[in-house]
């Protein structure tokens, strides 16, 4: 049955997440995801699972790694410095082959930073934050109806293809209280089986789980298996949002916050008569490289715009290859632009 | 005294000499047998001494040595044995 | 082989072992605790329920020698996951076996914490007051003038600190509900080593919670010293920076 409630980015993720099966949530406080935490605490006990505030962002991303482990659908949530501590974990999780999902509600960074919204983490979540050749499935909500559907497509993803998962949000996404359409809950026990995890070896191989192969040619296979199932979502598992793109002379790209703020940019220069669109990564990786690359042969220029100083501008240039010009406009430090400044800026290419 | 057997796996022993150490009867000692890690490996050069106490095999790192013992006594256990 | 008939065998591999051979160096005490862990696993019939975590250090492919399942966790974070596999499914029985670098150095805040939150797991706790995998620098548990490759001259507690004692430190915590140090340096303590970890695993198999079995253990390789030297060297030296003997018994 479809719910329509009043609730923010970050309690519609955490309901999403435990309406997906979740089981075992561990975290520790840090703004601007408080409530995922706190609403964890009040609702994931009584759905049957697991919650516990760890010692630290180390503890709680190892205390996944050891849930998923035991095949129960596991979750941790920071923000920006927080998920930082998290990244030799989220590295061992990648090297075991273990579905986890990590939310990260990004603030202004580096270091303490501020807790505005950003999207400076955006390197770190798309190009291995952590030691070692990995990939995790991105995905970057929007909106808190698309946060609540894409918590609970992590999940899915992160168990079909044994890779972990981060929703890369931002802290004004998490705060914002929209009207938002929840899923059904699911049952665990429909989720298809985890014949790999360790629930004890009864009348069955004992199951190991490890990310530790000290002979290179061992570690060799195991990598290159594992890359097979990442070209296996490359090929598979990208998602975007087009806007206005038919007839574009300006594309813009932007993805999370930053992509709903474009949308209001391509409304006001629609109805100014400027043909501008919008192309919105919804999986940051895999990336859409190949909507992207088919936009730039007929557009005069792609202009990404983003809360950092240019990070998924550089996958934007991978895929565009010197098609099309590739301005950049970016705000630092937490500063959110208004579309008035980025139509400005889309003049300046029309 | 109860007669004992101990019987070493030549490839497991690493010949720490812990085993050599412990027996009260002499029954071990490291040999010029090498095994295929290179480890000189323990041999009982006593094994008429052995009551089959088990020290040995309660010591070793690598469990690398099982016991035996007579039939008669086979029910002393061998947790614990003292030093005679 | 003896003949069947007259000779029964008194001492035999125990069955939660597999037949592989442990990687550790001559005369290293790592192999004893393993196998009286392996003993106790045997004893309370919990293989079929057993997760054995092994950590960073020497004893990081411990889990492969089990017949139970295992897991390989991120240096010093065995006691987080422990922590996350024992929630998510409390019917395990969840053995943290660590080092000396990796609980009491780098794990130091996870061990506190799951002992102090009365995490139903057994923390089989090696003192080697050595990191032996790397090469024998200084542990947190080195003695105040023991020589490591990285104090070459000797711990120096007026710079370097004292000796960690975790066992005493875990004691002092309202949860733990066994919390004991001790020593592999003869059979008679090995023996009582051997009721030590079986004990800790009882508890949480009867669901009493938290257990740390703190074990003197020697490192021949980084103290440059002969296994039974080693062993004579725990006695005379060791057990008085460490003092033996049950802490904490809640059973």
């Amino acid at each position: 049955m479809a719910e329509r409630q009043l609730m923010t980015g970050n309690e519609a993720m955490a309901e999403a997440a435990i309406r997906a099966g979740l089981r075992a949530y561990f975290g520790y406080p840090i703004t601007p995801q408080n409530e995922v935490l706190e609403y964890m605490a009040a609702h994931l006990p009584q759905a049957g699972g697991a919650f516990l505030q760890a010692e630290s962002e180390v503890a709680a991303i190892n205390m996944c790694y050891g849930a998923a482990a035991a095949g129960v659908r596991a979750m941790t949530s920071s923000s920006s410095p927080g998920v930082s501590l998290k990244m030799e974990g989220i590295s061992y999780l990648a090297g075991a082959d273990l579905p986890c999902v990590i939310l990260n509600a990004a603030r202004g960074g580096p270091g303490l930073g501020n807790i505005a919204p950003a999207q400076g983490d955006y390197f770190q979540a798309t190009k291995g934050g952590g030691h070692g050749d990995y990939r995790l499935i991105v995905l970057a909500p929007s909106t808190g109806q698309e946060a609540a559907e894409l918590a609970g497509l992590a999940f899915d993803l992160s168990d079909r293809y044994r890779v972990p998962a981060l929703i890369l949000a931002d802290g004004m996404l998490g705060q914002m209280m929209e009207p938002v359409t929840l899923p059904p809950p699911r049952d665990p026990g429909t989720l298809p089986p985890k014949p790999w995890a360790l629930t004890g070896a009864k009348g069955r191989e004992p199951n190991l789980i490890a990310s530790f192969a000290l002979e290179p040619t061992v570690l060799r296979e195991i990598n290159v298996k594992r890359y097979a199932r990442y070209r296996e979502i490359e090929a598979r598992e990208v998602r975007w949002e087009e806007v206005a793109t038919e007839d574009a002379e300006v594309l813009l790209i932007a993805y999370g916050t930053m992509g709903r703020i474009a949308k209001t940019v391509v409304r006001r220069g629609r109805e100014r008569g400027v043909k501008v669109g919008l192309l919105r990564p919804i999986t940051l990786w895999p990336f859409p490289y190949a909507p992207i690359r088919t936009l730039a042969e007929r557009v005069k220029a792609i202009l990404t715009v983003e809360l950092s100083a240019g990070q998924m501008w550089e996958d934007v240039r991978l895929a565009v290859e010197g098609r099309t010009a590739t301005p950049f406009y970016g705000e630092l430090g937490g500063v959110v632009p208004t579309p008035s400044d980025i139509l400005q800026e889309v003049l300046r290419y029309a | 005294m109860p007669k004992g057997k101990v019987v070493v796996d030549r490839e497991r022993c690493k010949g720490c000499g812990l085993c050599v150490a412990v027996c009260p009867f002499g029954v071990l000692d490291l040999s010029k047998d090498y095994n295929s890690s290179g480890y000189a490996v323990v041999t009982a050069v006593h094994p008429e001494a052995c009551t089959g106490c088990a020290l040995c095999a309660q010591t070793c790192p690598d469990v690398a040595i099982e016991v035996y013992r007579e039939k008669a006594a086979a029910g002393t256990p061998t947790r614990g044995a003292g030093r005679p | 082989m003896p003949e069947a008939e007259t000779m029964v065998k008194v001492f035999a591999r125990p069955t939660s072992l597999n037949e592989k051979h442990f990687t550790y160096c001559p005369g290293c005490d790592h192999g004893l605790i393993t196998r009286l862990v392996a003993g106790a696993i045997d004893k309370l019939g919990v293989q079929e329920r057993t997760v054995f975590i092994a950590p960073v250090g020497c004893a990081v492919f411990a889990y492969e020698w089990f017949r139970c399942d295992g897991i390989q966790a991120s240096h010093g974070r065995a006691a987080a996951v422990a922590t996350g596999l024992k929630r998510a499914n409390p019917d395990l029985v969840v053995i943290s076996y660590q080092g000396d670098g990796d609980l009491a150095a780098i794990g130091t805040a996870e061990t506190i914490h799951a002992a102090n939150r009365g995490e139903a797991i057994t923390v089989i706790f090696v003192n080697n007051q050595i990191y032996g995998m790397t090469g024998g620098q200084m542990a947190p548990t080195t003695l105040p003038g023991q020589r490591a490759t990285s104090c070459p001259e000797g711990r120096d507690v007026a710079t370097m600190g004292h000796p960690l004692p975790v066992a005493e430190m875990i004691a002092t915590l309202a949860a733990p509900a066994y919390v004991t140090r001790q020593s592999l340096h003869d059979p008679r303590h090995v023996a009582q080593a051997a009721k030590a970890i079986e004990k800790a695993l009882r508890y949480q198999v009867e669901g009493k919670g938290y257990s740390l079995v703190e074990i003197l253990a020697t490192c021949p390789t980084g103290w440059r010293m002969p296994p039974a030297v080693a062993h004579q060297h725990v006695a005379d030296v060791v057990t008085g920076a460490f003092p033996l003997g049950d802490l904490v018994d809640r059973g």
